[in-house]
């Protein structure tokens, strides 16, 4: 068949995180072979050994920024690349392992290894966008299957990708789904989680615990009001609420703050002030 | 020879086709191998100290996320430690739920790693695509078992990646029996396609290496041991998992890489499917062990190489285990049991694709965690891979640079490194103090 223009470079990067975001990609079973006859797969590691140097047309990132090493990498990748997508909650919002945003990192280093003196890391762990330009978010935690495939679908047809924005909580009213706030009592973050999960904890009679980060204006203010009065929880069990695999997110760091320690909320307030967009370029970056 | 004109050097500075990342340093003088050093440059995400002060209710879901891909090995492990402590008994229906959860995982873990990162070392191809150009009919088979598997992953767990349905006592919703019913059919269509597979792999050239190993893992007194049971070693140890940190020492060696677990006293073992297969070997279901003789694999097997055939093996395992749990499926009458909680110590294990999976929580009386210790796998193989690489070492670097990586990298694959689980390791900068 001939060729009518040169397939896009897709890069896969890894960062910080579980390899959960890069193997949504393997679990594409129906369409991997097909994806990659419409992409040229020029880097990805946990796939394959044939690595294509760059420009590439389309870098998809995961992990979250955590060390210093890891800042130069994004850095190199960003000028690399044409388009650069954010893939999961930690390249997105930083990850659980943005817990550290809120203590002291070197007491969590005591805790985990007996010799903290080696182990080198950054205080605060950060989505790509506080490092680089972001061109596109796919949140999640993880990202769903079919967002991923529709937003490659539509990088390959040029167009806008149509990836929902709406809350988890309109999701059960469109399938019915009898809210587990209102039936049961059960905490719920479903009224300020985006949309992305298909209300799935909610389906399995749970509830939401916010793993596709904050939507749009979420009034996290009026549902905490709710989990104190509706589900009778004391204000300091909504701080661990809010803050899980999205507590670096803006939206949800506000909303736990309320509640929290003080010496947490000025930690947290560091790690959204400091690091927005740190442009500096890095000495010598691989990739 | 006294100057060192032998000396040679390799350096795989970015490790593919495993989960996570990691890198390799091999120095051999004089043909005796120097140094062997596993890197592993993960950044460190501290799990232990950040589950600190949660709620307990939050292990399974924040400890899942140490590993995409075995997901329902850190929450089940981690519901064994807290159900321990709290001396809840879960009932048999939510038992064989959650055994076929797992079972699910093993499909989908192996699966991937069998055709997508381990079969091409053995073709001489950089990944599966170039594979599928040859064996296009097979690929498409193992995707749609792979499928197969996720499926029943997704029923019972909600997604695959990250179930949401485990909680401490049971699952918070239990699937109807019509639901279970619907996945048989791609699930018998996926043991043809696994007793395929395992035929095909075990006539792969395997090289000649047979290292004396210690093989650990679980063991259950009626079952080929995934979700629970005691630990054993091939050289007679048998212990509560309560036990288990008396068994294995831990260290971090300031010019090495990582946390090592050795066994004390005895050095370095191995576990993940080789282990198993060769602990349990009966306990494996009828199928497996039948394409276990018919294709001459049956214990003492002690070639790491070999290990892409116990785990289609074990796929057929959780394949016909899985059919008949369907077959017999009744829904418990509750999805999960009620507990008190208690504080005190709650210790866990169970059987992750790669091995053994080790789980400790202190909780205190407000049932929040005041101290938690993970186990991965792939941080107890570290040290054996080392060892592996160390003995093959001299014949390595014979080889030309381009075919001693892709061997080295085989190697390292074997034990289906999960290196995003390894959530002790360090990254170290080596010094090439003679290049």
């Amino acid at each position: 068949m001939p060729r009518r223009r040169r397939r896009p470079k897709l890069a896969v990067w890894k960062f910080a995180s579980c390899d959960g975001c890069q193997l949504t990609l393997l679990d594409c079973e129906d369409e991997l072979l097909l994806m990659s006859e419409l992409f040229e797969i020029a880097y990805f590691l946990e796939a394959s050994s044939a690595v294509v140097r760059g420009p590439y047309d389309l870098s998809l990132v995961e992990g979250s920024i955590t060390t210093a090493e890891e800042v130069e990498r994004i850095h190199a990748i960003r000028r690399q690349s044409r388009i650069l997508v954010a893939m999961g909650a930690c390249a997105t919002a930083g990850g659980i392992q943005a817990l550290r945003n809120f203590v002291d990192v070197e007491d969590m280093k005591r805790v985990v290894y007996a010799s903290p003196e080696y182990v080198r890391t950054l205080e605060h762990s950060l989505p790509a966008s506080a490092y680089v330009p972001v061109d596109y978010e796919l949140p999640g935690c993880p990202p769903n299957k079919v967002q991923v495939l529709e937003f490659l679908t539509a990088f390959l047809q040029g167009r806008r990708p149509s990836i929902p924005t709406h809350s988890v909580c309109l999701d059960c009213k469109r399938q019915g789904i009898v809210c587990v706030m209102v039936a049961e009592g059960i905490p719920c973050l479903g009224p300020v989680t985006r949309t992305g999960c298909g209300a799935l904890c909610p389906r399995y009679r749970r509830g939401c615990y916010g793993c596709f980060g904050p939507m749009e204006s979420p009034n996290t203010e009026s549902l905490s009001a709710w989990f104190l009065i509706r589900s009778g929880l004391a204000p300091q069990q909504l701080v661990p609420l809010y803050r899980s695999f999205n507590a670096a997110a803006p939206a949800f760091v506000e909303a736990s703050q309320r509640y929290a320690d003080p010496k947490s909320v000025q930690k947290a307030a560091e790690s959204l002030g400091t690091h927005a967009f740190d442009q500096r370029e890095p000495a010598n970056g691989e990739a | 020879m006294a100057r060192h004109e032998h000396q040679r050097t390799i350096r795989i500075s970015a490790l593919a086709r495993v989960e996570g990342e990691g890198a390799l340093f091999i120095r051999v003088r004089d043909g005796q191998p120097m140094d062997v050093r596993l890197q592993i440059y993960e950044p460190p995400r501290f799990f232990e100290a950040l589950l600190r002060g949660r709620p307990h209710t939050d292990a399974p879901d924040i400890t899942a996320r140490i590993c995409g891909i075995c997901p329902v090995a850190y929450q089940m492990s981690a519901c064994n430690a807290l159900e321990n402590l709290f001396g809840i008994t879960i009932p048999q229906e939510i038992r064989q739920l959650r055994l076929l959860l797992y079972y699910a995982e093993w499909i989908q873990s192996h699966t991937l790693h069998v055709v997508m990162l381990h079969a091409p070392d053995f073709l001489g191809v950089d990944n599966v695509v170039q594979m599928a150009q040859t064996n296009r009919d097979l690929v498409q088979r193992a995707l749609q078992l792979k499928k197969a598997g996720n499926q029943l992953l997704a029923l019972i767990g909600g997604r695959e990646i990250h179930p949401v349905n485990i909680r401490v006592g049971g699952f918070y919703s239990v699937p109807r029996p019509a639901e279970l019913r619907k996945l048989r059919d791609p699930l018998q269509r996926g043991l043809e396609t696994a007793l395929a597979l395992a035929r095909w792999v075990a006539g792969f050239p395997f090289p000649d290496f047979e290292p004396k190993y210690e093989f650990v893992a679980l063991r259950h007194p009626t079952e080929y041991a995934i979700l629970d049971g005691h630990v054993v070693s091939s050289y007679g140890v048998d212990l509560p998992v309560s036990r288990f940190e008396e068994l294995v020492v831990e260290h971090q060696v300031p010019h090495s890489t990582a946390l090592h677990y050795e066994i004390a006293g005895r050095g370095s073992y191995l576990t993940g499917p080789l282990a198993r297969f060769n602990l349990n070997f009966s306990q494996l279901s009828p199928l497996a062990q039948e394409v276990a003789r018919e294709t001459g694999h049956v214990p003492p097997l002690q070639n790491p190489f070999r290990s892409i055939v116990v785990r289609c093996l074990e796929i057929i395992h959780a394949l016909e285990q899985s059919l008949a749990l369907i077959e017999r499926y009744e829904p418990p009458a509750r999805p999960w049991v009620d507990y008190e909680v208690r504080s005190g110590i709650g210790f866990g294990a169970s059987e992750a694709p790669r091995g053994l999976l080790y789980h400790r929580y202190e909780v205190g009386a407000d049932g929040s965690i005041r101290d938690a210790r993970i186990v991965p796998p792939t941080a107890q193989n570290q040290k054996r891979i080392e060892d592996d690489l160390r003995l093959l070492a001299p014949s390595v670097i014979q080889l030309p640079k381009d075919r001693a990586t892709r061997f080295c990298e085989h190697v390292i694959r074997n034990y289906d490194p999960c290196i995003s689980c390894a959530t002790h390791f360090l990254r170290l900068d080596i010094v090439d103090e003679h290049s």
